[in-house]
């Protein structure tokens, strides 16, 4: 059975838009406000990787859960519907 | 698009499907908006339906090739310790007797696209791969249609119909719903692992076509307030693992390393032997209850199913009052349309019906039950692990007298409860499913 969730990833089908439907509001609130960094373990597509002084995040393997949007403590995450037809495409669901 | 339509549905899940189902039949001009690039494409659930909410939209639904997977026979209860397990188990020849399905499993990517086919066959105008970005407004406030992101996109309607799901990012903008608080939803992930059907048959003791769905509560949620389950399919395995997001913020646990945690439990790992992963997913569940429940009314517009937050997490019944909350709405709507009033007002039979229906009955009646799970955390952690000590105890013959076993038993538990403590969540329990 798959264990790394890049392997889980691999499964579904995304149709990539260039456009990033996630995104950061304000790095410096991440580095300064944010010590428990929730969203680095919440996030079921481990969209969120710390690299060095910023947080980078990986939209394209987004599963649309919705769950950064509020579960960030800062609400510093803005969060909208990828492009129509973009994004995570169910085949059973 | 720029066109003229009495009603603009977002969302072709269950609720908007059902309502456009309504609508359409009823002669009145609707459309149906859908971000995926299909019905269902965007959509989960643990994938088990109703055929009695299914039936009033579309009687002899499996007589127009539902795409069904298995009627459910059997339900399992089961209650995990790390190493073990409790199984309780209801099985009954009703249930493959029964005419028409009481409950039985889905994928959703594939019964969605067919639910919203069935609207379109009435007449309703199915637009998928469009994301409604807006309302428009007139200048009293009144909805009088929605924008999306196509050019040109906006779409006027007498009613917009809010049917987009429980993560409405819609409403958060437009203000018609609060965000959830991480306290209102759960955060599920679930796996779909392919297996032959005889094999499946095999190891969940059922014939082709009948299924059987395992609820599980215990320490496999790592002490978090969550369930995890296993549904039957055709020839896979639905697996799904989740907790309140709350929850997830403050633990450092990973839902895919939880999942797989799951995957491996003496309990599952022979279930799922020698499966297939064929798809990982994730969505939220609407926990917050009664007390979450917005306005689902106002001047133009209307909410359903899940984005209302209408669901009863007890009883893993969501997609049912998703179909007829979304068949309420309709069906007030035709009401306004006699009366000419598409206010607040006019649309108040939608109100109306789901007080008068099982939803909003059971909405109040479990209302005090997603408190009760948040304050005793130990359903989830200490709970299980005696269940699961006594029962291993009791099982083990070692030469130990039954009487010096339970006294020891009872020392543990009294060791991590006082009765005052187990009365407390005996009675708390109790009320809170009144």
């Amino acid at each position: 059975m798959t264990t790394k969730v890049e392997d889980k990833l691999f499964l579904d089908r995304f149709k990539v838009n260039e456009e990033a439907h996630i995104k950061i509001i304000d790095q410096g609130l991440c580095n300064t406000r944010c010590e428990e960094e929730p969203c680095l373990y919440f996030c079921p597509a481990n969209v969120y990787r710390r690299e060095k002084d910023r947080i980078v995040v990986a939209y394209e393997g987004c599963l649309e859960c919705g769950s950064c949007r509020i579960g960030c403590p800062n609400l510093n995450i803005e969060w909208r519907y990828p492009v129509g037809g973009y994004g995570i495409a169910h085949k059973f669901g | 698009m720029n066109e003229e339509f009495d009603v603009a549905v977002v969302g072709a899940g269950p609720a908007g499907a059902s309502a456009a189902h309504v609508l359409a039949a009823g002669g009145v001009k609707t459309i149906l908006l859908e971000r995926g690039e299909s019905a269902g494409a965007k959509n989960i659930s643990g994938g088990v339906l109703y055929g009695h909410d299914l039936a009033q939209i579309v009687p002899d639904f499996a007589g127009k090739s539902c795409p069904y997977e298995r009627n459910i026979v059997e339900s399992r209860l089961w209650f995990l310790s790390k190493e073990g397990g409790f199984s309780t188990s209801y099985r009954d020849k009703v249930f493959y007797e029964r005419r028409s399905l009481n409950a039985f499993t889905v994928g959703r990517a594939k019964f969605d696209r067919w639910f919203a086919g069935q609207a379109s066959q009435q007449g309703a105008l199915l637009v998928p791969a469009t994301v409604v970005t807006d309302f428009i407004r007139d200048g009293s406030g009144r909805v009088t249609g929605v924008k999306t992101d196509r050019p040109d996109g906006d779409v006027s309607a007498r009613v917009v119909l809010l049917a987009d799901g429980i993560n409405s990012a819609l409403a958060a903008k437009t203000g018609f719903r609060p965000e959830p608080k991480p306290v209102d939803v759960a955060l599920a992930v679930k796996e779909v692992i392919g297996l032959p059907e005889e094999v499946i048959n095999d190891r969940f003791n059922v014939e082709s076509g009948q299924g059987v769905t395992i609820e599980i509560i215990g320490e496999v949620t790592g002490g978090m307030d969550g369930i995890a389950v296993i549904y039957t399919n055709k020839n896979s395995l639905s697996l799904c693992i989740g907790a309140n997001l709350s929850d997830f913020t403050k633990n450092r646990i990973k839902p895919y390393e939880m999942l797989d945690e799951f995957k491996a439990h003496p309990m599952v790992a022979p279930l799922i032997k020698g499966g297939v992963p064929k798809e990982y997913m994730a969505h939220w569940i609407a926990e917050g209850g009664y007390d979450a429940i917005p306005k689902l009314t106002g001047d133009g517009w209307l909410i359903a199913g899940d984005s209302g937050m209408l669901f009863n997490a007890l009883h893993r019944e969501g997609s049912n009052m998703a179909m007829t909350s979304g068949r309420f709405a309709a069906e007030a709507v035709m009401e306004a349309f006699k009366k000419g009033d598409f206010t607040r007002r006019g649309l108040e039979g939608y109100q109306s019906r789901l007080e008068g229906s099982y939803i909003m009955k059971d909405m109040k009646k479990y209302r005090r039950f997603g408190p009760f799970r948040l304050h005793h955390h130990e359903l989830f952690t200490s709970l299980p692990a005696l269940a699961a000590h006594g029962a291993r105890e009791m099982l083990t013959v070692d030469g130990v007298p039954k009487k010096e076993k339970q006294g020891a038993i009872w020392r543990k538990i009294r060791r991590e409860f006082s009765p005052l403590e187990m009365l407390e969540i005996l009675w708390d329990g109790m009320r809170s499913v009144r």
